[in-house]
């Protein structure tokens, strides 16, 4: 018969069974927020394809028609902007959703035991399902612009998993937050929007020099700028779909990844830390 | 130790509550200006203002302990705010102890509200597969049972609808049905039973019995005494975050009842309290003792004084005292004009009062409230006071342990004798206990 002490302080090793114990509770949070958004609506399921899609023309026609920002040979702008715009979706809103997730479940949490981890990650999760419906879209407008990828597509799947753990990493660190400082919530909007500027969804992450001279100092501008996860994941996931015609800068790859298990790791403790108090300061 | 499902050891529970400061007088603008900006600056964390905010140390709960053994059911009662359920939180796990341990040798499982998790956009099928999920069953389980909870909710033509459009019935039939299917080792019930009409709280005390004979262990609390003494083996009570008593439910759920009606007392002065329309204006009541003490006891000789003030003289003056149930039932009422001609006279204005002699209390034991009122003959309202106080009954040194109609108000007196009847009862029509002939 399983044992269980509970004392202050204590640090519940069987922490990580119980997450396995109520693995099903991932599918049901999730479940249940992905069928409660398109409860009596009428555009339904395809808001999850017309928002990208809509997104991505006025993009489009802002950098590339006003802009004048150039494209990599045999690959229309449309495309390059959709590519990125994918991840950068899933990214936002699960950084938003899971930032405000235990707050809005607070009454599950002040009710019932369950490891709290589930919360967070069971949003990123319903962002997930939304991202994959998007992936079909891209499929869909590939095919019209008679752009087939390569053999490259098969690495996506990696880039995508680098999304998630930066979604996570971020979205633990801001819900935890965001328990006893309300104030996250206004703040995340912010971020997100900030963000986007930060990262190359409406233009190529080669526009940005690799060395920028600022009063005789060599500043490492490119690599500052891959600190944001998502300058990696969307520079991976135009390349893996794109056939490689945009350029893969390496260390950006690189830096992403190091910052995403750092986000993630970190993330994770800091919320295990919070974790026993979130029932009485919700 | 063992044997003992749940130990509580010394357990302890701290919140830090914070109060504002007093508002300062600002004498000078520039303290106003000062404080405008340090308000300005400071976050809205907590809420604090910038005024002086102390902080002080509220123990939920202190040096709490207890066991229990596998397959007992125990009742956890006390006041309202006295740690019953913060100590169900942590010992489901929800909230950290501040001291001491718990130590939990089985799986828990925690009712500590009804319809946690229910999302009023989706459908009752939808609920039943999420809340039972929250609760902890796995997927299989609540299908293998989902016929049994539809049956036990009686929804059956209501399932693909969305519980926002549910009555609260419906809502907390539903509810229940879902997590009175659980199957842990350790159940945890927070007054959850206090919800939903008569029909549906017998069938919900039904499965909870069920349960308890099942040999799985409870943690219920409730403020009804009667369910607590029903399926309680032992009691604990708990008063403003310690253990007052534990024992037998029986022996606790008694103590605590005869303890918590302390707000009777011997005199109740109700010359303040105000009047319906003219109402004590002629006659006024201005208290009511019990001559022989709070509280009252069944089947003993009680006498009580009514004292009433009068601006004038009046004749042919009635008293009456009745006595109610809490839900406002009355009782029975003594009234002065026992003959329609034992009437007072009043005969110079004054504080009068009217004593009131009772042979053998007939009230069963129980709280009570009181009606007090003054008549003069001509149906003539003088005073009236409705739920002008409450008295409690106990039991007396010669109420028996058991007697037939203990849950009705009022012991009615009657002699009883018994008789042999001449009469042969013809061998055919001996029936014995088990109905064969």
């Amino acid at each position: 018969m399983t044992e269980l002490l509970l004392e202050p302080g204590r640090v519940e090793k069987n922490y990580w069974r119980d997450l396995w114990r109520y693995r099903e509770l991932f599918y049901f949070l999730a479940w249940r927020d992905i069928l409660v958004r398109y409860k009596q609506t009428v555009i339904g399921v395809a808001w999850a394809v017309i928002k990208p899609l809509l997104t991505t023309v006025v993009f489009t026609f802002v950098f590339s028609k006003l802009g004048k920002f150039p494209s990599p040979p045999g690959v229309p702008y449309f495309l390059l902007v959709l590519a990125a715009n994918l991840p950068w979706q899933f990214f936002s809103t699960a950084m938003s959703e899971s930032s405000n997730s235990l707050v809005s479940n607070a009454n599950l949490i002040s009710k019932i035991y369950f490891p709290r981890l589930i919360v967070p990650a069971g949003s990123v999760i319903t962002s997930f399902v939304d991202f994959l419906i998007t992936v079909g879209l891209m499929a869909i407008m590939m095919a019209c612009f008679h752009f087939l990828p390569d053999w490259r597509v098969f690495i996506a799947p990696l880039f995508v998993l680098l999304a998630f753990g930066a979604a996570f990493g971020i979205g633990l660190w801001l819900c935890a937050l965001n328990v006893e400082y309300r104030d996250f919530r206004h703040i995340v909007p912010f971020l997100v929007q900030f963000g986007f500027f930060l990262s190359p969804v409406g233009y190529s992450s080669a526009r940005v020099p690799i060395v920028w001279q600022w009063h005789g100092l060599d500043i490492p501008l490119r690599l500052l700028y891959s600190l944001n996860p998502m300058v990696g994941v969307i520079d991976g996931f135009r390349w893996a779909l794109l056939r490689g015609q945009t350029d893969l800068w390496w260390p950006a790859i690189l830096m992403s990844c190091c910052f995403v298990v750092f986000l993630c790791y970190s993330g994770i403790w800091y919320f295990r830390r919070m974790e026993r108090t979130f029932a009485d300061i919700i | 130790m063992s044997n003992a499902i749940i130990s509580v050891e010394d357990l302890g529970k701290r919140y830090r509550i914070t109060h504002q400061g007093e508002r300062q007088r600002y004498i000078a603008l520039r303290d106003v200006i000062m404080e405008k900006a340090r308000n300005m600056f400071r976050s809205s964390k907590g809420g604090n203002r910038g005024l002086s905010s102390t902080r002080e140390d509220f123990w939920a709960l202190r040096n709490v302990s207890f066991d229990v053994k596998h397959g007992e059911v125990v009742g956890i009662i006390g006041r309202n705010g006295a740690g019953k359920s913060t100590l169900l939180k942590i010992l489901s796990r929800i909230t950290e102890p501040t001291e001491g341990r718990v130590w939990l040798r089985g799986r828990v499982a925690s009712l500590l509200e009804v319809g946690t998790g229910f999302h009023p956009e989706l459908t009752g099928r939808e609920n039943i597969f999420l809340n039972g999920a929250i609760l902890g069953m796995s997927k299989a389980e609540i299908k293998s049972k989902f016929d049994e909870i539809v049956a036990f909710a009686e929804v059956e033509k209501f399932l693909d609808t969305p519980v926002k459009r549910y009555s609260s019935g419906m809502y907390v039939r539903l509810a229940f049905a879902v997590a009175a299917h659980l199957e842990p080792e350790i159940l945890i019930v927070d007054e959850v039973l206090a919800v939903g009409d008569a029909k549906f709280q017998k069938k919900c005390m039904g499965k909870m019995q069920d349960v308890a004979r099942g040999g799985r262990t409870i943690l219920f609390v409730s403020h009804n005494m009667g369910a607590i003494m029903a399926l309680c083996s032992r009691a604990v009570w708990l008063d403003a975050g310690k253990c007052k008593m534990i024992g037998p439910a029986q022996d606790v759920g008694n103590t605590y009842l005869s303890s918590s009606a302390i707000e009777t007392q011997r005199r109740l002065d109700l010359a303040a309290i105000s009047r319906a329309g003219a109402n004590g204006s002629q006659a006024r009541i201005v208290a009511i003792e019990w001559l022989d003490g709070v509280p009252l006891q069944h089947g003993r000789p009680t006498r009580v004084k009514l004292e009433i003030a009068f601006t004038a003289s009046v004749h042919d003056v009635r008293v009456g005292l009745g006595f109610s149930t809490m839900d406002g039932t009355r009782v029975g009422t003594y009234d002065s004009n026992a003959n329609p001609t034992d009437l007072f006279s009043v005969g110079k204005p004054g504080i009068w009062a009217f004593e009131l002699q009772i042979d053998t209390l007939p009230l069963n034991p129980g709280l009570y409230s009181i009606d007090v009122g003054c008549n003069s003959s001509e149906e003539h309202g003088l005073d009236y006071l409705k739920g002008a106080g409450s008295v409690e009954v106990i039991s007396g040194p010669n109420t028996p342990a058991h007697y037939f109609g203990k849950e009705s108000a009022v012991r009615l007196h009657g002699v009883w004798n018994m008789n042999p009847v001449n009469h042969e009862i013809p061998e055919q029509d001996v029936v014995d206990f088990k109905g064969h002939s």
